[in-house]
């Protein structure tokens, strides 16, 4: 009886905690496919697919948002992992003076309440003409991804064995030659989980391109937001799904990058 | 050094100068003259809203911590290997989903007519016409918890398994039950990990504009949302940044206890 009872009181919280986190998604498809639904109505009246017709009909602004995240995305890993690579190879090898005191100053745009950072900085670059360039909004969402690009990549370098390296030079490799064809490889994963990262951030960046992208950059994060407001729940929820693919598809894929001891490095 | 340089000069630009500019804008009037004019003005018009946020970042981070402890006190003495699985592979859901997205969700879960009372009412739980939504401080508070959770949770477990299982046995051995063994033997040990999760969370919780403006964006909300309208229909940046400073003052005081623990413990982390 008793176990019964336990089972009964496991099964109820798993069932709970199941219900939390998947109601809210399982709202948000709900709407993807619904047509019309109202109040006091507890299911959409009409379904179908008529409004993702409309979303990703060509010349829709919900596609045109998607390319331009995209293209911000890519930019955004290029341009951090020109500055992570070197950085996290400098961090994670070379005994730096002052190499805590670095990496607590690159922490400072996670570690920091980073509103006023972004509004401050549109003003900078209303300034400059780079509000509402595709620049000004890669730059805002490259030095926000650049932490963790930096981190990770430290963290990769660190994990090389030196003599790997030494033994490549002593059979004669060049430094350069060195580090493309031994050092780099062995760093792979790890640059590769960092870039991932990167792209996601960017992707899913609100805050900094809302001030900054205004009012000629729509990113597919503001064009959700926007159709929210707007009580097009149907559009926002198609979007949010939209969004919602890489980050689900990311987190299957990372149960391995992301075991304890790749966190316990980063400290 | 020269390798870090490019790295650390785009931090230098793109985050630590505006943050300068902040702090200038917050202490001056528009002509440039010191004052504390904004502050005066800030809170004569979002004094609430001060009290509001910190209540709403507080209660929050609470809770996170709560729950997160309560999960990764299970994933490590759970006896049960088939609900420890289930629930490994539930929790993490909620960490890979955007803010943005996250409060689109619950902006339709928690809304009156949302999933979360239509079942309720369903299954006989609650009366459908004393239903009201939870668009509000609660709503917040529920998406906050729902996103930073797992993040916590994840450290938490981390750290709670890779802990000597030797003391825990012999609690056990001893007769103690698993809440009493992860309240006094195993939470203690990971309080460090803990407090690096939660002030993260806390962090973030404070600079979120979208969750506020969209789960609740009419007054009280939180000063996220009175920086953002301040600038945007105002251009004021004075008071705008003066609510900003709150925002670090508050942010600091997390740091301080952060610190203060990690000065505590002598731990690295």
């Amino acid at each position: 009886m008793r176990a019964a009872l336990g089972w009964l009181l496991r099964g109820g919280l798993l069932g709970g905690l199941a219900f939390l986190i998947f109601g809210p998604l399982a709202n948000l498809a709900l709407w993807a496919v619904a047509i019309q639904w109202y109040f006091p109505h507890k299911l959409p009246l009409t379904w179908g697919f008529k409004y993702w017709a409309e979303v990703f009909k060509p010349t829709s602004d919900t596609v045109a948002a998607l390319g331009t995240s995209v293209l911000i995305a890519c930019i955004t890993v290029v341009v951090c992992l020109l500055m992570a690579v070197p950085g996290g190879y400098a961090l994670g090898r070379l005994r730096l003076p002052g190499r805590s005191l670095i990496l607590l100053l690159l922490l400072l745009p996670q570690a920091f309440p980073s509103l006023a950072a972004y509004f401050n900085l549109a003003r900078l670059f209303y300034l400059v003409g780079l509000n509402g360039t595709i620049a000004g909004v890669v730059l805002v969402h490259a030095s926000h991804g650049l932490v963790i690009a930096v981190w990770i990549a430290a963290a990769a370098f660190a994990a090389i064995d030196p003599e790997l390296e030494l033994a490549a030079r002593n059979i004669g490799a060049s430094a350069l030659r060195t580090a493309l064809t031994v050092t780099l490889p062995l760093a792979m994963p790890g640059v590769t989980a960092s870039a991932i990262f990167v792209f996601l951030e960017s992707l899913d960046e609100f805050t900094g391109t809302y001030f900054v992208g205004v009012p000629d950059v729509t990113t597919l994060p503001l064009a959700m937001f926007t159709a929210s407001l707007a009580g097009n729940y149907q559009i926002a929820a198609i979007t949010a799904l939209v969004l919602l693919v890489p980050s689900v598809g990311f987190m299957l894929l990372i149960e391995r990058l992301l075991k304890a001891e790749m966190l316990a490095k980063i400290g | 050094m020269l390798l870090v340089a490019p790295a650390l000069a785009m931090v230098l630009a793109l985050f630590v100068y505006p943050l300068g500019m902040s702090l200038v804008s917050a202490f001056t009037t528009k002509d440039g003259a010191p004052s504390l004019e904004n502050f005066m003005k800030a809170f004569e018009l979002y004094g609430n809203d001060i009290v509001f946020t910190l209540v709403i970042v507080v209660v929050s981070t609470l809770l996170t911590g709560l729950l997160a402890a309560g999960i990764g006190g299970y994933l490590v003495l759970g006896a049960h290997r088939a609900v420890v699985a289930i629930l490994k592979s539930l929790y993490r859901w909620p960490l890979f989903i955007p803010f943005i997205v996250a409060a689109q969700c619950m902006r339709t879960f928690l809304a009156k007519n949302g999933l979360m009372n239509n079942t309720l009412a369903t299954l006989g739980l609650v009366d459908v016409g004393s239903l009201s939504g939870l668009l509000d401080w609660r709503g917040i508070i529920v998406t906050f918890v729902w996103k930073e959770t797992p993040f916590v949770a994840l450290l938490v477990s981390g750290a709670m398994a890779s802990l000597d299982r030797a003391t825990i046995e012999a609690a056990a051995n001893l007769g103690a039950g698993g809440l009493r063994i992860l309240v006094e033997i195993i939470l203690p040990q990971v309080a460090g990990v803990m407090v690096v999760g939660l002030t993260l969370a806390f962090v973030t919780m404070l600079s979120v504009l979208s969750v506020p403006i969209m789960i609740s964006g009419g007054s009280p909300t939180m000063i996220t949302v009175d920086m953002a309208f301040r600038v945007n229909s105002y251009s004021d940046y004075g008071v705008a940044n003066a609510l900003a400073f709150v925002s670090y003052a508050i942010a600091a005081l997390a740091a301080w206890i952060y610190l203060r623990r990690n000065v505590a413990a002598g731990s690295g982390l």
